[in-house]
């Protein structure tokens, strides 16, 4: 190999005093397909962002040389500028303009301000016949499909005269066949000269398609694997990804584990746009009164659509499948329902989702459960007062009362008044979706307290996290997801992250 | 965090002051100060006893409406249709009298059914079939202008029976006589009003106190019971010197009260609140959002229908052209009344003295002979401060 198109060394970048990044050293080769591999959380994104210039030159430490020239980003303008093109996770297109309009979006075929539609859409089909997607230019980005659109945006990085281009989960949200061609886009682009970065989950996708892979794990690059090697295989990969001490604290647990209270068969969900998607895939599983279990999963793995599809119906359609409670089925087709039959769903975007921010502590916790409160329909005040003050002191959410207004809490206080207004609710089975994200280190430990304790009050506990360190200190049992399907059942004493990743890694057959 | 260390992590709070809420008394205030400044530029005729009759009789609509649309606009909504339904409302109830020779109160009733019915058509495109209310209300704007137009054909229908036109612009009979030559009930409902207010002030004082909740210092206590008790004896005073207590003043209390109370203590009330604050938040949390939503414009269809019936009533007839823009004075009444655009936010009272504003405006500009058209464009202005005020003042406190 001759000198690489891309070096980056030693990269560090601090978030307000947490490092993100540190120390991390990546060194791509002229025309290969370079995957990046790493938990969630690990600093893929972060590492990516500093090179494309969305965190400028200046703000974090370390050199980036570029085609043998140092650069120094300040923007993706300044990147672009130089052929460093960077396609999200959420695609960036104008649903309502044209593919053509979308492709030139910003870079206009123009002359004195005046778009030259020919030049426009000749252009435009040419680029549309380089990544292999038969649509008249005209079409209007809407009426594709998230695979069409990526096959667009792609296009567009090309019309940009893309060096090096880098795809950030590109398969998270696409169908097997759409994923397909966009791997073989990839290598078809790798015979053109473009060089590639793939930030994946999927170790199969990996295998199939990079030359190199770079694992990062706690912001640190732990080491590049030659694809082409003898050594590189699946569960080397792996174990780079986890090989980590458990560093969290979990306060200690006696369990004491009864009969079965919840068990859900056969679940199935579909995508609520996509109709081709199935976003949860027949998964069955089932808690027991006073465990804990952890749900483990990838980014995108469907995790959060399962709880969600199943407390009220709040995602997806064509939901197929029963939940039981105690051996019998129960309805859950609307929140209220699900409500009354014992459930609760902690949700993962508390700010979005869980809590009224301009509401105080005490509209808040009281908001599942008002008609405990309530008489003919008249709240009880000072009752409510009185709760939501007992919640106050037994969950130590620190506020000057119960009156202070939630939105300007600590991201953990907030947790907890999301968690008291559900325990208020009195359910039998708790969900909780990400418990301790965007937590810091103490309030995570009192949060693990208060699963314990809910597990210790005999009801049935389940747990999605992100971190396994934290599914690991917590479970008794642990179930893993990919891509809609649970792919593996692992009790607490057999389970750690080599063989969580294993079972969260494994692709359809 | 660095903002918990700041913060005491106090199992039992130390008795604390309240912070005062700026914005309610901002607005008192800001009522207190046009007055005054009324009351200067006219040498004293805005407050004259026949003023301050008139100032109810004819703003009690808008009061009314407001009433209606802060709950709307608290739910993140909007009606643009109420002038139309109070025109409608106004039609219906006068033909009802005057060509199918109903009684006054049976066309008073059939008046709120039709304002009812009205709020069950909006609201069933608004919540069950998700079009925004902006869109529906719109439509209904026009639809119930154009159905008024076609029942009016005939022209003005005048000559109302007087049992009905007292309701926008009769008293209450003198039936305690007079002294110094003021209505003494009018004088009595006073007294009994102040004194209940300041029972209620105490008792609520107290449970502050027993649960030792933030209250505010004694002294801006006092001030804020006298200044209520000095404030409803001087409305007393001026009306038992013109002609006692206008029925519709009765009326108007009694519809703050209640909607105070369903917005404040019901659980109703709160989802309206749950759901402005945070849509999917309240829907998470099993609210019945599809069902509050048409609620809500249920209710502001029959506040609509009450206030067709007042207009008409003080009127004295129905015409077509009823009600024209009601909809957006009762939507300035609001936001002056320092609702949240967003929704979320927002109080009757509030709504009521923002309409008050409006009101006062309104007279103190007539008096003094202001054009109708400077009068419109001053109105504008007022609204535009009123709401740039609260966006600074939460600028400023570090909200959003």
């Amino acid at each position: 190999m001759n000198v690489p198109i891309l070096r980056m060394l030693d990269i560090t970048k601090d978030f307000s005093g947490v490092r993100a990044l540190d120390g991390v050293s990546l060194e791509v080769a002229r025309g290969e397909v370079h995957a990046i591999c790493g938990e969630n959380g690990a600093g893929k994104s972060t590492l990516m962002k500093v090179l494309s210039g969305v965190y400028g030159h200046g703000t974090y430490g370390g050199v980036i040389e570029f085609e043998a020239e140092e650069a120094s980003f300040r923007s993706i303008n300044d990147s672009e500028a130089k052929g460093i093109v960077i396609i999200h996770q959420e695609l960036a297109l104008s649903p309502y303009l044209s593919i053509a309009e979308n492709i030139f979006l910003g870079n206009e075929r123009a002359r004195n301000g005046v778009v030259d539609w020919n030049k426009t859409n000749l252009e435009a089909s040419a680029l549309l016949a380089r990544v292999g997607l038969r649509e008249s230019p005209a079409t209007r980005v809407l009426e594709l499909g998230v695979g069409k659109q990526q096959l667009v945006e792609i296009a567009k990085a090309l019309s940009k005269r893309v060096k090096l281009l880098i795809l950030d989960e590109p398969t998270a949200a696409l169908n097997d066949e759409d994923s397909e061609h966009l791997l073989n886009l990839l290598e078809h682009l790798r015979e053109q000269g473009v060089t590639s970065i793939i930030i994946s989950h999927k170790l199969k996708e990996i295998r199939r398609i990079a030359d190199r892979v770079t694992i990062i794990r706690d912001g640190k690059s732990i080491e590049t694997i030659d694809m082409h090697g003898p050594d590189a295989t699946e569960s080397r990969i792996i174990r780079s990804m986890v090989g980590r001490e458990l560093t969290s604290m979990f306060p200690p647990r006696k369990p004491e584990i009864g009969e079965e209270i919840f068990r859900v068969e056969n679940w199935s969900v579909y995508h609520p746009v996509d109709h081709t998607r199935r976003v949860v895939d027949g998964a069955s599983f089932h808690v027991r009164a006073g465990e804990i279990v952890g749900f483990a999963g990838l980014m995108g793995a469907g995790r959060t659509e399962l709880a969600m599809s199943i407390f009220g119906r709040l995602y997806g359609r064509n939901i197929s499948g029963t939940v039981y409670k105690h051996g019998k089925p129960i309805d859950v087709h609307t929140v209220e329902a699900a409500i009354a039959n014992g459930l609760a769903y902690a949700t993962e975007d508390r700010k979005r989702y869980g809590l009224n921010l301009i509401g105080n502590i005490t509209v808040n916790v009281s908001a599942a459960a008002l008609s405990k409160l309530a008489r003919w329909g008249v709240i009880d005040r000072h009752r409510e007062y009185k709760v939501a003050e007992s919640y106050r002191e037994r969950m130590n959410i620190k506020a000057p009362g119960v009156d202070a207004i939630t939105g300007k809490l600590s991201g953990g206080n907030q947790q907890k008044v999301v968690l008291s207004k559900w325990i208020f609710s009195g359910p039998d089975i708790l969900i909780l979706d990400e418990p301790t994200r965007g937590i810091d280190v103490g309030a995570k430990y009192e949060i693990y307290g208060i699963i314990n304790e809910l597990a210790a009050q005999g009801k049935a506990v389940i747990v999605i996290s992100s971190e396994l360190p934290e599914l690991l200190g917590l479970s008794d049992r642990i179930y893993a997801i990919s891509e809609g399907r649970i792919t593996g059942e692992v009790p607490r004493e057999e389970a750690d992250q080599e063989v969580l990743m294993h079972y969260m890694t494994a692709g359809k057959d | 965090m660095s903002t918990d260390t700041t913060l005491k992590p106090t199992p039992k709070a130390p008795p604390r002051k309240s912070p005062i809420n700026l914005r309610q008394y901002g607005l008192l205030a800001a009522l207190v100060i046009i007055v005054a400044l009324f009351q200067f530029l006219t040498n004293g005729r805005l407050l004259m006893p026949g003023n301050v009759n008139n100032l109810i009789q004819q703003n009690a609509y808008v009061l009314i409406l407001a009433i209606g649309m802060v709950i709307v606009i608290i739910a993140g909504h909007i009606d643009l249709s109420v002038g139309s339904v109070v025109a409608m409302v106004g039609a219906v109830t006068a033909i009802a009298m005057n060509n199918w020779g109903l009684p006054w109160w049976a066309a008073v009733i059939l008046g709120l059914l039709l304002g009812a019915v009205v709020g069950a058509w909006q609201g069933f495109w608004i919540a069950f079939v998700e079009i925004p209310a902006f869109i529906v209300t719109l439509a209904g704007m026009l639809l119930f202008r154009g159905l008024t137009l076609v029942l009016l054909t005939g022209g003005t229908i005048s000559g109302l029976p007087a049992p009905f036109t007292a309701i926008g612009a009769g008293w209450l009979p003198p039936v305690f006589g007079e002294v110094a030559q003021r209505d003494s009930l009018t004088l009595l409902i006073g007294i009994v009003a102040s004194a209940a207010l300041v029972l209620q002030l105490i008792r609520t004082r107290k449970t502050l106190q027993r649960l030792d909740l933030p209250r505010e210092p004694v002294s801006s206590f006092g001030i804020k019971a006298a200044g209520a008790v000095i404030g409803i004896m001087a409305l007393a005073w001026l009306l038992a010197g013109y002609n006692g207590t206008p029925i519709i003043l009765i009326i108007l209390a009694v519809l703050i009260l209640v909607y105070t109370f369903v917005l404040n203590r019901t659980v109703f009330g709160r989802h309206i609140y749950a759901m402005g604050g945070n849509l999917f938040a309240a829907e998470m949390s099993g609210v019945k959002t599809k069902w509050v939503n048409f609620l809500i414009f249920v209710n502001i269809g029959v506040l609509s229908g009450l206030a067709g019936v007042v207009s008409t009533a003080r009127a004295g007839g129905a015409v077509a052209s009823a009600g024209q823009n009601y909809e957006l004075d009762a939507i300035a009444a609001v936001f002056i009344g320092g609702a949240a655009v967003q929704g979320g936010i927002g109080t009757i009272i509030g709504a009521v003295i923002g309409g008050l504003v409006m009101g006062v405006l309104n007279m103190g500009l007539s008096i003094l002979s202001v054009d109708a058209a400077w009068q419109m464009a001053i109105k504008g202005l007022v609204l535009l401060l009123a709401v740039a005020f609260d966006i600074f003042n939460k600028r400023r406190s570090g909200g959003r």
